[in-house]
């Protein structure tokens, strides 16, 4: 559906993303060859084992980190720094813990200049939204996770970014706090139509959320496939579609967990 | 580990062996064992101390208020004196120290040109500026104060760098991110970020402020908490030595007791302290 209403160019557009970190023990390829395009308005996960460049990929749409080569457009624009069009939600959250809720809520409309009537107004409705207004004056640290986690996403609503990019965001929740903010942000993007990266190494919540699915290779880190995920919200983990995806997916991932570990002794005995 | 009991017996547990050392020292320069000039009863210094506390004429209204004839007496003029000095030194060793510190903290460039001298001079102790700080400025208030601005000053500075330095990264992304210039994110972020290690400088700071004034005081000028001991001994007024001494540990007390508040207060945000 959300493709359907682009008819323009995609959001973010990815081609022949490759990146390389060069350490002390050597170099790591991290991605390879990696093409993407995201439709305005589509929610995709790009789902992978720990250490297979998620991160990576998702740090070189926001800004954070150029790639060796390759180039990444997102809105129209070629990706040379951090922005607010494309707001990050970090799995450690990254509030800023000595402003309050509050605060820490206004502080992308402070930077954006504006006024300070309409930044009030902004941030109550999203501490509404969100179910924060008792905490607007508690710092960080007097919060759970869960809370923390929803404080981070009206931080990067507030700018009202085209764009959410997040990193393993419920990550660190327990189940029930994950499946609460995993409807929300849906709630949420129905109402608001987002672009939304969301980064996972949770099968089940690549699944539950997205509309493809970007199953990565590891080391290095390329697409091995996209899967279109068409059940109909609110989705049902317990139906046997939603199983059969999973099983489908697993599939691959395990594929790529053997290969992978096949390659670690094949280059133990290597070296 | 903790202890039983209702806060009364705490307290009584609390105050058992200060209060045996007392009842002993007192039993023993009683007993004439050491010359009171050695040791004085603790009952003679705290006459002594009293005696050096108190207002030394009766109250004149003509005088002025009563709030200043209490205030009249020669402990209260030399902590005033005292405290002056290390407030006044300890403000320029700040204010000198922290636009540098922020500085080489951000700044890898000023932090190379700078760091060399600074790892030269730190380690020297404030007290060994004594000499030359008589030559450069003479006897009375201005070897003092620059002796107190430089004990305050690196303390202050080293911590200012780390602390800056030591900034989660991921702070300044997410400010990036959320549209922050350079500078606003050094002040919003950078500095609040590394304000308890500026704040954890500034208390050792003050402490070493504290040292360096009683010592300047006995040697550059002629008041103030610890020029007054330097002086009693001189007369052999040995309780009036431990009496200044008292109160030089009572001006470090309420010192801290006051730093602590205000560290509390500022970082009040921060995991590990309860408001
Ligand atoms: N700054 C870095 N320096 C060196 N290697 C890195 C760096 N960041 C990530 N890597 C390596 O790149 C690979 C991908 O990392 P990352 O993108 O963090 O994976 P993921 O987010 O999928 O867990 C890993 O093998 C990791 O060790
Ligand atoms: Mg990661």
């Amino acid at each position: 559906m959300a493709a359907a209403l682009a008819g323009g160019a995609p959001a973010i557009q990815v081609r022949g993303v490759r990146k390389v970190f060069s350490g002390s023990e050597g170099e790591v390829l991290a991605l390879d060859g990696i093409d993407l395009d995201v439709e305005p308005g589509e929610l995709v996960c790009l789902l992978g084992p720990s250490g297979c460049g998620k991160s990576t990929l998702l740090n070189a749409i926001a800004g954070f980190s150029p790639p060796t080569s390759g180039s990444i457009v997102a809105n129209g624009r070629a990706v040379t720094a951090p922005g607010p069009d494309r707001a990050m939600v970090f799995q450690e959250y990254a509030l800023f813990p000595w402003m309050t809720v509050e605060k820490n809520v206004a502080f992308g409309l402070e930077m954006a200049k504006v006024p300070a009537r309409e930044r009030r107004e902004r941030v109550d409705a999203l501490l509404a939204m969100l179910n924060l207004r008792e905490f607007r004056d508690r710092f960080p640290k007097d919060l759970s996770g869960g809370m923390r986690q929803r404080v981070a996403i009206a931080r990067v609503l507030a700018i009202d970014s085209p764009m959410l990019l997040m990193d393993e965001p419920f990550g660190a929740l327990d189940a029930l706090t994950r499946r609460n903010l995993q409807d929300e942000l849906l709630r949420i993007w129905a109402k608001l139509r987002k672009t939304i990266v969301f980064v996972t190494h949770g099968i089940e919540e690549s699944i539950y959320l997205a509309d493809r699915v970007v199953v990565m290779t590891y080391r290095p880190g390329t697409v091995k496939r996209i899967v279109p995920v068409t059940l109909p919200r609110p989705r049902d983990p317990a139906a046997p579609e939603f199983n059969a995806l999973k099983r489908e997916i697993s599939q691959m991932v395990m594929e790529e967990q053997a290969r992978h570990a096949q390659a670690e002794v094949g280059g133990a005995t290597a070296d | 580990m903790k202890t039983a009991g209702s806060s009364a017996t705490r307290l009584a547990r609390q105050l058992l062996v200060p209060a045996i050392v007392l009842l002993a020292w007192e039993g023993i320069s009683r007993a004439g064992w050491v010359s009171p000039i050695i040791l004085p009863a603790p009952s003679q210094v705290l006459v002594r101390w009293i005696d050096y506390a108190r207002p030394l004429a009766p109250y004149d209204p003509a005088e002025g208020s009563r709030l200043r004839w209490i205030f009249s007496g020669e402990l209260p003029h030399d902590a005033l004196a005292s405290l002056i000095r290390v407030a006044g030194g300890f403000a320029v060793g700040l204010v000198l120290a922290l636009p540098l510190g922020l500085l080489m903290g951000a700044k890898p460039m000023v932090y190379e040109l700078m760091n060399p001298l600074v790892q030269i001079v730190r380690p020297i102790p404030p007290i060994a500026f004594i000499p030359l700080a008589i030559l450069w400025f003479g006897l009375g208030n201005p070897p003092a104060f620059f002796l107190i601005s430089l004990g305050a000053f690196f303390p202050i500075l080293m911590n200012t760098i780390a602390g800056v330095r030591n900034v989660d990264a991921i702070y300044v992304r997410a400010a990036r991110n959320l549209g922050a210039s350079e500078w606003t994110l050094f002040w919003r972020v950078m500095v609040p970020a590394a304000m308890p290690y500026i704040l954890a400088g500034v208390r050792i700071g003050f402490g070493v402020a504290f040292i360096v004034v009683i010592v300047a005081e006995m040697i550059a000028v002629n008041s103030g908490l610890g020029y007054r001991i330097l002086e009693a001994r001189e007369y052999f007024w040995s309780d009036k030595v431990i009496a200044g001494m008292i109160s030089i540990g009572l001006a470090g007390l309420g010192i801290d007791v006051g730093m602590n508040r205000l560290n509390a207060w500022l970082l009040r945000w921060h995991r590990g302290v309860e408001g």
